[in-house]
């Protein structure tokens, strides 16, 4: 268990029962962040009656690069699918506690989460764009929801925030698919992007892809920081180290032989990497563990 | 360095095949060739002894006239052609009654496919799966008797005559479903049809759709996409290639199916526009004709025959081609 340090607001907290109190509803406002964008408050999720994660608690703020790390299953997926009602698609998928974003609790039953996805968008860890044109594809979510004016200008817009303009300006009628697996994901992510959401979440985007797509991508989500709330997850250290503003170390909890995923520590990034607070971070940043 | 057993000297020999390996291999592909050649074979024949038997017809009453005149006489000749044979009507009671299929099942099992993959709860996907195969085994007289005997009477007239009083008034489309309701139509034998067809395209509309990746159905979802709008933009649309094939072999089945339609169409052996009216598929006026038919007039039957297998061979081409076309713009959203 580790003492929060006073230099963070944002205090990984497991276990820690007392928590800010704060009027429901109202976002809840950090001296150094400003705002955050997730509020995750005890969070435990069960797949199928067996726990996954336990009692998660973290503030993530706006607009900033949050990275989640730490060993194969230690549910970091499961906690990033958590933060845009993802895990409901999954069959026998339960969520307790309650995840705010901006002072909203998404879990509350009026809460629509078609419409948190739309808000929060998603990249995925392989990347699937659509069988359809690389025009298409990125206009797909705005078409959904029927914002039409200037779809062209839209679909653009998003293209260079991805990075992908100059490459397929030319081809925009071309298949999604006939682009190279680099070129794929920017392309995933001009899709997230063309909805204007207020966050992106990514699940190891980077993990099919070569070397130069990688820092492609991560040259891209510092271009994003600012515009929008970046959740990564990465089983990269440097990559986390490269690109995050924050990180959270989840670890498998192995009690009684039953693994659950748990929050370690979760501080600015710099902290994490040169003077984590608990052990177990230090040796899995250090690669002695994981 | 031995490993305990004594390495014998390379002999040429060693290489060749011994044993059964010297004429399994070549016995067997002469066995499939004989099969494969034995299909084409009787294909060919058929087509060759029936297109002769149905020459002289096509001859005598002239290729056009045979197929767009609709006055059949038949004649009862041992040795020539005395009758008249203008095949339109079968034709069109053919054509029509399997639109009238189409129309139905279509909809029907793309409404089907999509609850058994998405809506359904799971332990009852299989099952309804199953049951709806199920379909396809009931013998096609076993449908024919029960349209006849219980669902024309309880169903199928009443709606019938509903939509011909509500619509036989209206100008133009009035034609289609203009009165009287006789008992066995057009429509009843489409709508039994539709039942036949149901399960041959849900069959294949589930297996093209269970085909869309998990992770383009997430991409949807990811941005904000409600079930019906993942249905329609992502499952739907990446499957109408297998949709519009699986509905041709519908149509190829429908087009061919004859006790049922025979017991349900009508029996005249006349046509009319409205979908209403009693007339006589080419499949069913063979079956209930030929037993009593003059040499002359199995000829005429032969050539009616004659005529499905080339409906049925276009419309099997067109599919695909449709496909292939359709496959073609969607990228590689084809089969
Ligand atoms: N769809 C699912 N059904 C059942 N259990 C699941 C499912 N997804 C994850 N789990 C379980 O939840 C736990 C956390 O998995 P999760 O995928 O979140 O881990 P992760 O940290 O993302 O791992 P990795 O780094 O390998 O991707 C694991 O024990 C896993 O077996
Ligand atoms: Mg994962």
């Amino acid at each position: 268990m580790t003492d929060p340090d006073p230099e963070s607001a944002l205090d990984a907290r497991p276990g820690l029962q007392k928590r800010t109190v704060y009027e429901m509803g109202t976002a809840p406002v950090s001296a150094e962040v400003g705002a955050a964008v997730f509020d995750v408050e005890h969070v435990d999720v069960r797949y199928g009656g067996n726990l996954a994660v336990r009692d998660i608690s973290l503030r993530i703020p706006k607009g900033e690069i949050t990275a989640l790390i730490g060993p194969s299953g230690c549910g970091k997926s499961t906690l990033l699918r958590c933060l845009n009602r993802m895990n409901d698609l999954i069959d026998g998928a339960s969520v307790e506690g309650s995840i705010f974003y901006h002072g909203e609790n998404i879990y509350a039953p009026e809460v629509d989460p078609a419409e948190v996805r739309r808000r929060i968008g998603m990249v995925f860890q392989k990347p699937n764009p659509f069988a359809i044109s690389i025009y298409d594809n990125v206009a797909f979510g705005p078409r959904l929801h029927g914002l039409k004016k200037g779809l062209d200008d839209r679909v653009e817009k998003a293209l260079r925030q991805a990075a992908l303009w100059d490459e397929v300006k030319d081809k925009l009628n071309d298949s999604g698919l006939a682009l190279s697996g680099g070129q794929q994901q920017r392309l995933c992510i001009a899709r997230a992007v063309a909805l204007e959401p207020d966050v992106i979440l990514m699940d190891e985007p980077a993990s099919a892809l070569d070397p130069i797509s990688t820092l492609a991508i991560e040259d891209l989500m510092r271009q994003l920081r600012g515009h929008f709330s970046i959740v990564i997850v990465t089983h990269n250290m440097q990559q986390a180290a490269r690109v995050s503003d924050r990180t959270a170390f989840f670890t498998v909890d192995m009690q009684k032989g039953i693994r659950v995923g748990e929050l370690v520590e979760y501080d600015r990034t710099e902290t994490i990497f040169t003077n984590a607070g608990d052990e177990r971070t230090e040796a899995y940043i250090t690669g002695r563990f994981g | 360095m031995s490993l305990g057993t004594e390495q014998r000297p390379f002999d040429p020999t060693d290489l060749r095949a011994t044993g059964s390996a010297r004429w399994a291999d070549p016995l067997f592909r002469t066995i499939s060739f004989a099969a494969g050649i034995s299909v084409l074979l009787v294909l060919g024949l058929m087509i060759g002894s029936t297109t002769l038997d149905a020459l002289p017809v096509f001859q005598y009453q002239g290729l056009v006239s045979f197929f767009t005149t609709s006055e059949w006489n038949a004649g009862s000749s041992r040795n020539e052609l005395t009758g008249t044979y203008g095949a339109f009507a079968f034709i069109y009671g053919t054509l029509i009654s399997s639109l009238i299929a189409i129309m139905i099942a279509l909809p029907l099992s793309i409404a089907v496919s999509l609850y058994i993959n998405r809506i359904a709860p799971k332990r009852f996907r299989t099952t309804l799966a199953y049951t709806v195969e199920l379909l396809a085994a009931v013998p096609s007289v076993v449908y024919g008797l029960w349209g006849l005997l219980s669902f024309t009477p309880a169903v199928l007239l009443p709606v019938s005559r509903f939509l011909s009083g509500y619509l036989g008034d209206v100008p133009v489309i009035g034609r289609i479903f203009e009165g009287p309701v006789p008992n066995t139509n057009y429509f009843i034998a489409g709508n039994v049809l539709a039942i036949m067809i149901l399960p041959i395209i849900t069959a294949i509309a589930r297996e093209v759709m269970a085909q869309t990746p998990a992770d383009q159905i997430d991409a949807a979802y990811g941005m904000g996409a409600t079930d019906w709008e993942v249905m329609r933009k992502v499952i739907l649309r990446r499957s109408f290639p297998g949709i519009v094939g699986a509905s041709m072999l519908g149509l190829g089945r429908a087009l061919g199916e004859t006790i049922a339609v025979a017991m349900l169409i009508g029996g005249q052996q006349r046509w009319g526009i409205s979908i209403f009216f009693a007339g006589q598929s080419m499949a069913g006026h063979i079956a209930s004709t030929f037993q009593d038919a003059a040499p002359e007039t199995v000829n005429a039957l032969i050539a009616v025959g004659v005529g499905l297998f080339v409906i049925t061979v276009i419309v099997n081409m067109l599919a695909r081609v449709l496909v292939w076309r359709i496959g073609r713009v969607a990228g590689d959203a084809a089969l």
